[in-house]
């Protein structure tokens, strides 16, 4: 077994045994919600029963109804399909890479995380689709016979780089967010009394009965589907990057895009899980599993990616001068004190600024200082992917056709309203679903759960088994114990 | 044909794990182990193989390059040509680098899902298949062990039960079953 230093805090508070596990997880979803989960719920869905409103108004007008004209041909949709992807990369990010890293800590926060993906995921994909105008021949965009047209999708072109992308992202995010649920699911089946919740949890565990061999391919499993996903992950948003860096536009056609958008993903990402977390370990009452150590190593993970994304704005600053690009260079300035200074300035503020404050040991092992700035990391990033897009198109080559982009009040009702259906499935996740993933939890209770991380080796298993060679269990447990 | 089946019951991984390897030693065959989370090292102790499943999602990614590879030179370069900015591509590597992305995410999709979909159907989980653990704790906080007698032809049953006492069990159970 894995042995963890006593000086670090421990993973699991209080002294819980795997029945308390079990119990602490279930609980909530076994008791009625409380009222603050519909008063959630209701406000998540008016926003998004207002938002599905302006999908369809959008639908039978036309993306005229947007505020784009023709200069700025892509401004909130693509913004918010940017926003929404790059949230999305934190679930898999944490449950992938950390697992390749084996990092335990992970193990409080992937399950909400993935399902944060899968969601954000959905909201990202959803902008793409409404911007065809024609929602109902999308499936145009994949290599279909040619009775459809004259020609296949372009191969060559990120766009269709992009479908894939998003579509593998999603579904494989899918399948091992629900490869991990099965034997929580399997818990919850065995504990329920009601008969249509047992029904449900028994389809939903698909029978999962917990053998040997079933664990073994578990593990396997989830192995060899974090090492898919991490490429997957960096491949996906790079991709998004292309979008923009294959053009020619000044603002867009840089080859820092890649590492500096997956950086920026990862950023608002785990600024996003941060806002959610903080909230549900309240309501669920999980403080004992996200904790401050969690929370601060989020926070280190928003410090880096935080670093990395201020590094690549000053780069990609200094280039445009360096370059010797009069329109790269103008692209830059304009964004700075053109018309859109001010959303420039935010970006800088919320991405380049705030995160530095992380580096102060008190600040981020604040809980309301954490939410905080999660907060400002979302509109951040925002900022972020509508200075890039709207401020490097809005003024192109030719000045007669220099113009503004002002939102209409369907760009802010879809936007809006993605972000309540988001809600409204995140609520039902939290509801009905494990919210952590109970057998997981249970693997790393004895090495770094609070009641036997430090206590003396009561079981004396020195001589287990040829995975545990060299550590063993406890023996430097009695000496530390001032984290108590 | 009906058989006799002993399920030993532990509360904990680490006395489940001992008590396997003492039944071991002595030559009893442990048919399988039920537990709420997988029991680090418990399966060279009771024979059980490890899985080949990583040799799946090589098998299937690579099938997903193939396709991809395939595909898009069939697309782009047999049966429409495309003439891109005055810049054709006559031959499938001219154009590799464009066709990069797709392979890799068509790998991956393939990779991901082909191992996914083997892993349910040896696991025997499906929607709406019925569990077979023998006892609904064994999802909670229980360890069970599963003994066959049919298995153990040079034990009596109640041999076994003795050996099972002096391993720290806190229940066992004797059923028939198919």
């Amino acid at each position: 077994m894995h042995k963890e230093s006593a000086i670090r805090e421990p993973l699991i508070l209080g002294h819980k045994t795997y029945h308390e596990i079990t119990e602490d997880v279930c609980k909530p979803i076994e008791d009625k919600a409380p009222r603050a989960w519909y008063v959630l719920f209701a406000i998540a869905l008016i926003i998004a029963v207002y938002g599905v409103g302006c999908i369809f108004y959008l639908l039978g007008t036309g993306i005229g109804v947007w505020g784009l004209n023709k200069t700025i041909g892509w401004a909130w949709d693509i913004t918010n399909f940017v926003w929404w992807v790059g949230i999305g990369h934190a679930g898999t990010l944490i449950s992938a890479v950390l697992l390749l890293f084996r990092q335990k800590w992970r193990m409080a926060i992937n399950r909400s995380a993935e399902a944060m993906t899968i969601f954000a995921v959905f909201m990202a994909g959803t902008f793409p689709l409404i911007h065809m105008g024609r929602l109902w021949l999308g499936y145009w965009v994949f290599p279909l016979p040619n009775q459809f047209g004259s020609l296949w999708v372009n191969f060559n072109s990120p766009l269709l780089w992009d479908v894939f992308a998003i579509s593998t992202y999603l579904s494989v995010s899918l399948v091992f967010w629900y490869i991990g649920l099965i034997p929580d699911f399997a818990t919850l089946r065995d504990r329920v009394k009601r008969p249509i919740p047992k029904k449900m949890y028994s389809i939903l565990s698909f029978g999962w009965s917990g053998r040997a061999k079933n664990w073994n391919r578990f593990e396997l499993v989830s192995l060899v589907l974090a090492g898919l996903a991490t490429p997957l992950v960096f491949s996906v948003h790079s991709i998004v990057s292309f979008d923009f860096a294959t053009s020619v536009i000044p603002g867009w056609h840089t080859t820092i895009f890649p590492p500096y958008f997956v950086a920026g993903a990862v950023f608002s990402g785990f600024a996003m899980v941060q806002t959610l977390l903080l909230v549900m370990r309240k309501g669920m009452r999980l403080e004992n599993y996200i904790h401050t150590r969690h929370v601060e190593y989020m926070n280190i993970v928003i410090m880096v990616t935080g670093s990395i994304v201020g590094v690549a704005y000053l780069t990609e600053l200094f280039v445009s001068w360096y370059s010797g690009v009069e329109y790269e260079a103008y692209a830059f300035i304009n964004r700075a004190t053109g018309p859109y200074w001010w959303a420039y300035w935010s970006m800088m503020t919320c991405n380049v600024i705030s995160p530095q404050l992380m580096w102060i040991r008190p600040l981020r092992r604040s809980l309301y200082f954490t939410f905080f700035i999660s907060i400002v990391v979302n509109i951040g990033m925002w900022f972020e992917r509508y200075v890039i897009i709207v401020s490097s198109i809005h003024r192109d080559y030719l000045p007669s056709s220099w113009s503004m982009h002002y939102p209409s009040h369907i760009d802010i009702g879809i936007y809006l309203g993605t972000i309540g259906i988001f809600f409204v499935f995140f609520l039902l996740f939290a509801r009905f679903f494990p919210v952590l993933p109970i057998a997981e939890l249970k693997t790393i209770l004895k090495s770094s759960g609070e009641s036997y991380k430090n206590a003396p080796d009561t079981h004396g298993h020195h001589d287990h088994d040829n995975t545990a060679h060299g550590h063993d269990q406890s023996q430097l447990g009695t000496e530390n114990t001032n984290n108590h | 044909m009906s058989e006799k089946v002993i399920y030993a019951m532990y509360d904990d991984d680490d006395v489940l794990k001992d008590g396997a390897k003492k039944l071991v030693a002595k030559g009893i065959k442990v048919a399988d182990v039920f537990s709420p989370f997988p029991i680090h090292g418990i399966d060279p102790i009771i024979g059980v193989q490890n899985t080949r499943l990583g040799i799946m999602a090589f098998l299937y990614g690579i099938t997903g390059t193939t396709i991809a590879t395939l595909g898009m030179r069939y697309f782009m370069i047999g049966d429409w040509p495309m003439n891109i900015g005055g810049k054709p591509n006559f031959t499938y590597l001219d154009n590799i680098l464009a066709f990069i992305p797709v392979t890799f995410e068509f790998t991956v999709l393939c990779a991901a899902h082909g191992m996914a979909i083997t892993y349910l159907l040896k696991n025997k989980t499906l929607p709406g298949m019925p569990a077979s653990n023998p006892d609904p704790r064994t999802t909670d906080d229980k360890f069970v062990m599963e003994l066959r007698m049919s298995e153990n032809s040079g034990f009596t049953a109640e041999e076994i039960q003795d050996l099972l006492r002096s391993t720290g069990v806190i229940e066992i159970d004797q059923k028939e079953v198919k």
